[in-house]
């Protein structure tokens, strides 16, 4: 197991080297630093010096991959790949490009999207358990056949209008809690709930109709059919034959979720003025931040291999057959 | 045959009737067409009743529908099962779940996914307990370590903890026997419940149900496509064709006169011992010397290999021409791996292959061409060894065009026209895909192919073993007329020892990469020098 | 002389290149009798045929949008005789069909319906006193002699546009009962649904060119024009980005399941990079980057629409070229599972070459996987469209969406009194269009995934 993490950490430097340097070719080879001058400099006819100018003052003036005029080991570091990219993996992130910190307003940002995104995902799988699991006690009925249709036609909706919908009957129609807004105190509730049963709300579609077809897929396995032949009643080989076995692959499908939860949701955040990660990339996009950009895809790639990694390892304690080697 | 079996018969009139299945149909829930007619019959206690049958005949569906476990696709449209005096289609569903597991228990085919993967074999006996009886925790517990010395699981409290996978395929099956039996019931259904074990293991567990089927006065109602395993344990036997009982008789009587051409069939599927292949050939066409074919095991950080499975660890043989060499072994002993080493489809680790001479081991892709034309193969399993989206023209031209045959293509359809005849199928046969066609049919299909390039050496991988017993005999005999006619050579891979007499000039028995064992086929077989032979043909069932 | 000149966008193009290879490849999917009989099971059901003809309807629609063409303008007096000039604005045979629609701009708002403005202005009467109301539509309405007989004209005009489209539905639907009169298959839904949706069609072209059905936006264009126009987008989109990453995911899936070994470490480390990034990030980056390549260099595009096209075009590339990780991961392990079968290996022991053995044996045998991604990704593209466009890295706002729509009426929500038309107009659109295809997925799924064939049986 130990040997196994490792390894795994090992496996995952190749990878995000690789990230950095698709990030990188996008960001300097598509956009040479000479177009990002002039794209930021705003102006149709700037002259040459004052390119240079603005290279020298954003650190851009050197070359991409290999100095030649620096000896040594620094022909590698002295380049704009390891000053703008390297450097990323001792999580320094530099400042963005309207001058903040970037650092400082991650760790800041964090919180208020784990504080709207864990209650999402939470109670989103709960409830899409629960659903599914009732609909899977009546399979093959009519009542099965038509809550799929609807699960499908939930499914059909684009999460904007569940925002949208949910923003117009709730705060605007009802006046029942702030459409939008955040205060990191007590409070704080009232601007979540609203988003969080938006989000859990458009969820189900998609989520339970999938926890049914892993339900009913193991319903259709030998041991179910042991189970029943063991004058076992239904209700119990559901919950304690089929619900433990179809939670394998909702496992894993979920559990490398949850360290990408930090990095908020963009809709959601945006939609509803909280001032997490999600909205932080938002308006980085929106204001063309590629410094901010770049350093939340490395978050990103980080959070994605670390839940590959607790995947493999929840894999082990909810399947007995799986050995880690 | 033993004396319990016949001192049962001979009393079993006397006996109480615990199940009565009568004029039992079955049908499709859509279309209404029928799969079982009408079946009928008696079981009673102490007695082991064998319903035996092919794929298809139905067999299995009379169990479940006993059970009143058919799945949806399935209704039951008439008759009736009585346990005692209860009628078991009249019980309401929770009526039903007392009698499942409580008075009729059941086991089935495959015990490893009948088992829950995720659960410990302990607990799921006990689950059974806890249901049926008012034993519960430490009770239920020392009940369960019971049951398992009854089964014949080794260190039974340890066992308890185990999960499913943890045990090997005899002692998964016990468990199923132990939590079947856990809550004492009077009648057993036991759906092809040795089938997916290897040979030796069939013995011992067969065994042990009859003995608990004698000691308990257990009714077992045993459904089996093996006449071998009715011979061995059954006391009357009921003959499925086509979802009806076509004949039912005592066992004894049945074997020395059966009624029914088709029950005639079936026991000729036993294998006749006293006849075997003679004339062996000096001439080797294949040699193979200190064979090894190792795959490594990868642990650690690093993953370095750390070790090796040895699949196959130096083993020896030669065929000649015209010559047939059965490989038999079970699961696991790396016979089917030596085939495709011969292949070149599996690199070998060491030792040699020589066809004609030359050493063909390490050829590469293209070097190996040439013995292509002159080494091919039958597989095993009818539906996975041709391209479904494939005519069976084209997949007998394939290795024409690929070999390089100068035919055109004229030539190369009265090829797969005469290709077919020979395996005695219509020519016409050329525009049709694979899933149109029985198992039997697609063996010979198979076996066409590999004749399409004239081949001197042909490697038959368990060519018969997915086939019903009937259509065996068939595929069984094509083969023997094409050698008679071809001189073409077989390596006969099979973990049937029964069908070796018949077919096999020499044999070489394999064990965990070895060959323990080789010589003639009448010398092995008459008298076996290794233990392993030995229990191997022991666990063949013969006619008295 | 020329009275029109058409314009072939590279969406064009590629959409009827996409309709061409379809057809072509359902056409050689009938040959073998067990595909066959998969999408007898897909048809044989009324949904099936239903989905399929809205499914149908839709790409009809977006076809007719893909015909572009400029037309001639009016000769001015000074002109010399040989010269032709051409509008700047460009049209589609759609246009064409859908009559005025188009060109009846008002000046704001107004709702479904309406014949008056939503927002008062100054006006003055024929006294020259002004005063503050809603003044009437320019477009809507104006043949009605008095605004009250608005009630009694709809009813009579409904019944008018239902009464054409009804010969239309009957004309179609008869031809194809002549021709289908012996088939098994439930036609009758088919043609339910044909006659539903033609009698649909009718009314909105009839009463939308007397009326603003779903009314207007901000700057007076007709919502239900708009709304029609985002189909081609839609439809586009679905089936672009996913044929963008069907050969490369299924070549590199189908090399590291057959080659295994070091082709296979490669195409697992490029695919494990690839999920590891933020989708949306990279596909932001990627789209803004792309546009920063358009502002820098707009020589390349002659009209406005040029320029859409191109930025519509690079993101469907960029949705393709950053989503085939899914696609290629089924593509290997589903390889890696044939390459084990008993055929293959025949194959091999009959020397036939790698390249015969992938294109002959295991391609065809994962083409259904290929076709239950393309008919699943369709829905979730379409999904996507609104998502990206509303974080502003979507389609271009010069182009009909409804993402777009979406992004606007967010807005136009919050106003007092609600604007609620773009969204509903938007919704009814892509929901229809979403649903029918998700509910016509799952009817491939069921019949062409193995897996869910023994779901049935037990």
């Amino acid at each position: 197991m130990f040997a196994y993490i490792v390894r795994r950490l090992i496996y995952a430097v190749p990878i995000l080297i690789g990230v950095n340097l698709l990030t990188f070719i996008l960001f300097f080879i598509v956009n040479s630093p000479d177009d990002m001058a002039r794209s930021q400099l705003g102006e149709k006819y700037v002259t040459a010096a004052a390119i240079e100018n603005w290279k020298i003052e954003n650190g851009y003036d050197k070359p991409l991959f290999h100095n030649a005029e620096a000896g040594g080991f620094y022909a590698y570091t002295d380049t704009i790949f390891y000053t703008k990219s390297m450097r990323l993996f001792a999580f320094d992130f530099g400042r963005s490009e309207s001058g903040r910190d970037i650092t400082a307003d991650v760790s800041q940002r964090m919180w208020p999207s784990v504080a709207l995104a864990l209650p999402t995902f939470v109670t989103g799988i709960w409830v899409n358990i629960c659903v599914a699991l009732m609909v899977v006690m009546f399979r093959g009925t009519k009542l099965d056949r038509w809550a799929v249709l609807v699960f499908v036609s939930l499914m059909s909706i684009s999460y904007l209008f569940y925002i949208i919908g949910g923003q117009y009957m709730v705060a605007k129609l009802w006046r029942l809690v702030p459409i939008s807004g955040f205060n990191p105190t007590a409070d704080a509730w009232k601007f979540l709930i609203l988003p969080v049963v938006v989000g859990v709300v458009a969820g189900i579609g998609a989520g339970a109709r999938w926890y049914r077809t892993l339900f009913i897929e193991e319903a259709s396995q030998d041991y179910v059919r042991t189970a029943r032949a063991k004058g076992l009643s239904e209700i119990r080989i559901l919950f304690r034959h089929i619900l433990p076995n179809a939670l394998i692959p909702i496992l894993t499908g979920v559990v490398v979720l949850i360290p990408t939860l930090f990095m908020g949701s963009l809709l959601m955040e945006s939609f509803f003025g909280i001032p997490g990660l999600g909205s932080y990339m938002l308006d980085a996009i929106r204001s063309q931040d590629f410094a901010i950009v770049r350093s939340m895809v490395f978050i990103g790639s980080v959070l994605y291999i670390i839940g590959l990694i607790l995947t493999d390892i929840s894999y082990t304690w909810a399947d007995p057959r799986v050995r880690l080697n | 045959m033993s004396e319990s079996a016949m001192s049962s018969v001979v009393d079993a009139e006397a006996r109480v009737t615990k199940l009565a299945v009568s004029d039992l149909s079955v049908a499709l829930t859509g279309s209404g067409a029928p799969i079982l007619k009408e079946v009928g019959f008696h079981l009673r206690a102490g007695e082991v009743y064998a319903l035996v049958g092919e794929s298809g005949s139905g067999k299995s569906i009379t169990s479940l529908a006993i059970m009143r476990l058919l799945p949806d696709a399935l209704q039951v449209t008439g008759g009736d099962v009585q346990y005692g005096d209860r009628s078991l289609f009249a019980l309401t569903e929770q009526e039903m779940q007392e009698y499942r597991g409580r008075r009729i228990a059941m086991i089935f085919q495959d015990a490893l996914t009948s088992l829950n993967p995720v659960q410990r074999v302990g607990a799921q006996i006990e689950e059974t307990l806890m249901r049926h009886t008012s034993l519960s925790g430490a009770e239920a517990r020392k009940r369960v370590v019971q049951l398992f010395e009854e089964v014949g699981l080794p260190e039974p409290d340890k066992r308890l903890d185990f999960f499913p996978h943890q045990l090997s395929g005899g002692q998964q099956q016990r468990v199923m026997i132990a939590m079947a039996l856990a809550c004492e019931p009077e009648v057993l259904v036991a759906d092809e419940p040795t089938t997916a074990l290897d040979v030796t293991i069939q013995l011992q567990v067969l065994d042990l149900i009859r003995e608990l089927a004698k000691k308990r006065d257990l009714g077992v109602l045993l459904i089996t496509h093996d006449m071998g395993v009715v011979r061995n344990i059954a006391h009357r036997v009921g003959v499925m064709y086509q979802g009806e009982i076509i004949e039912e008789a005592e066992v004894d009587q049945f074997f020395h006169n059966p009624q029914e051409a088709y029950s005639q069939k079936l026991i000729d599927s036993l294998p006749d011992m006293t006849h075997y292949m003679h004339g062996t050939a000096d001439d080797p066409l294949l040699e193979v010397k200190d064979l090894e074919v190792h795959f490594p095991i990868r642990r650690g950080v690093l993953q370095r290999i750390k070790g090796y499975t040895k699949a196959v660890d130096g083993i020896s043989f030669s065929i000649g021409r015209g010559e047939t060499l059965a490989l038999v072994g079970e699961s696991g002993s790396g016979k089917s791996t030596t085939g495709r080493a011969i292949l070149n489809l599996e690199p070998a680790t060491a030792g040699e292959i020589r066809f004609k001479g030359d050493a063909i081991q390490a050829l590469k892709r293209r070097e190996m061409l040439p013995y292509r034309k002159q080494i091919q193969v039958i597989f095993q399993s009818p539906f996975s060894s041709m391209n479904p989206r494939m005519t069976i023209g084209h997949i007998l031209e394939e290795g024409m065009v690929s070999l390089g045959l100068q035919l055109t293509a004229a030539e190369r359809s009265e090829r797969v026209a005469s290709l077919l005849s020979r395996v005695r199928l219509e020519p016409e046969f050329r525009h049709r895909y694979p899933h149109e066609f029985s198992g039997g049919q697609r063996q010979r299909i198979a076996i066409a192919r590999a004749l399409a390039v004239d081949p001197e050496l042909i490697i038959c991988d368990e060519p018969t073993s997915a086939l019903d017993v009937s259509i065996r005999a068939e595929v069984l005999e094509l083969l023997l007329d094409l050698q008679r006619e071809f001189g073409v050579s077989y390596l006969f891979i099979t973990h049937d020892l029964s069908i070796v007499p018949h077919l096999a000039h020499r044999l070489a028995v394999m064990q965990d990469g070895r060959i323990v064992e080789q010589g003639s086929a009448e010398s092995v077989l008459t008298d076996p020098q290794h233990p392993y032979t030995r229990a191997l043909l022991e666990s063949v069932p013969r006619i008295d | 002389m020329d009275t029109v000149k058409i314009v072939v966008l590279w969406s064009d193009l590629l959409i009827y290149l996409l309709a061409a290879s379809l057809t072509l490849f359902f056409w050689n999917m009938r040959g073998n009798p067990i595909t066959a009989a998969r999408w007898r099971q897909v048809f044989g059901t009324r949904l099936g045929m239903a989905t399929f003809v809205v499914l149908g309807a839709y790409i009809m629609i977006a076809l007719l949008d893909s015909l572009h063409f400029r037309l001639a303008l009016e000769e001015d007096p000074g002109q010399k005789s040989d010269q032709v000039y051409f509008d700047n604005q460009v049209v589609s045979v759609l246009d064409l069909a859908l009559g005025d629609m188009a060109t009846e701009h008002e000046r704001t708002y107004s709702a479904p319906f309406a014949l008056q403005s939503f927002e008062k202005v100054n006006m003055k009467n024929a006294d020259g006193v002004s005063y503050r109301d809603f003044p009437r539509l320019e477009h809507a309405g104006a043949h009605l002699a008095d605004p009250a007989d608005r009630g009694s004209d709809l009813v009579l005009q409904s019944l008018i546009g239902l009464a054409k489209g009804g010969v239309l539905a009957l004309i179609f639907v008869g031809m194809q009962w002549f021709f289908l009169r012996g088939s098994t298959l439930p036609w009758r839904a088919a043609w339910t649904t044909q006659a539903v949706i033609i009698c649909f069609a009718a009314w909105l072209i009839h009463i939308g060119n007397l009326y603003h059905v779903l009314g207007t936006d901000q700057a007076g264009n007709d919502v239900l024009y708009k709304s029609i126009k985002g189909v081609r987008t839609g439809v586009l989109l679905g089936t672009l980005a996913t044929l963008v990453m069907l050969p490369i995911a299924v070549s590199l899936g189908i090399a590291a399941g057959y080659f295994k070994g070091w082709v296979d470490d490669v195409v697992q480390y490029l695919y494990t990079t690839l999920s590891s990034i933020p989708g949306i990030l990279l596909i932001a980056a990627s789209v803004l980057l792309f546009q920063v390549y358009i502002d820098l260099n707009p020589e390349f595009f002659e009209i406005g629409l040029e320029k859409a096209d191109a930025r519509f075009i690079a993101l469907c590339f960029i949705l393709g070229v950053t989503s085939w990780a899914t696609l290629c991961r089924l593509m290997r392990a589903e390889t890696l599972k044939i390459s084990q079968l008993e055929y293959v290996q025949a194959a091999h022991a009959f020397g036939v070459s790698h390249f015969r053995i992938i294109t002959r044996h295991i391609l065809p045998n994962v083409v259904h996987i290929i076709l239950i991604t393309f008919v699943l990704d369709f829905s979730a593209l379409v999904l996507a469209e609104a998502v990206l466009s509303y974080i502003g890295v979507g389609i271009d706002p010069a182009m009909a969406s409804w993402g777009n729509m979406i992004n606007t009426a967010r807005s136009e929500l919050s106003r007092e009194p609600a604007i609620w038309w773009t969204l509903s107009g938007a919704f009814f659109f892509m929901f229809s269009l979403v649903l029918s295809a998700n509910l016509f997925s799952d009817l491939v799924r069921d019949a062409f995934d193995p897996r869910t064939g023994l779901e049935g049986a037990a």
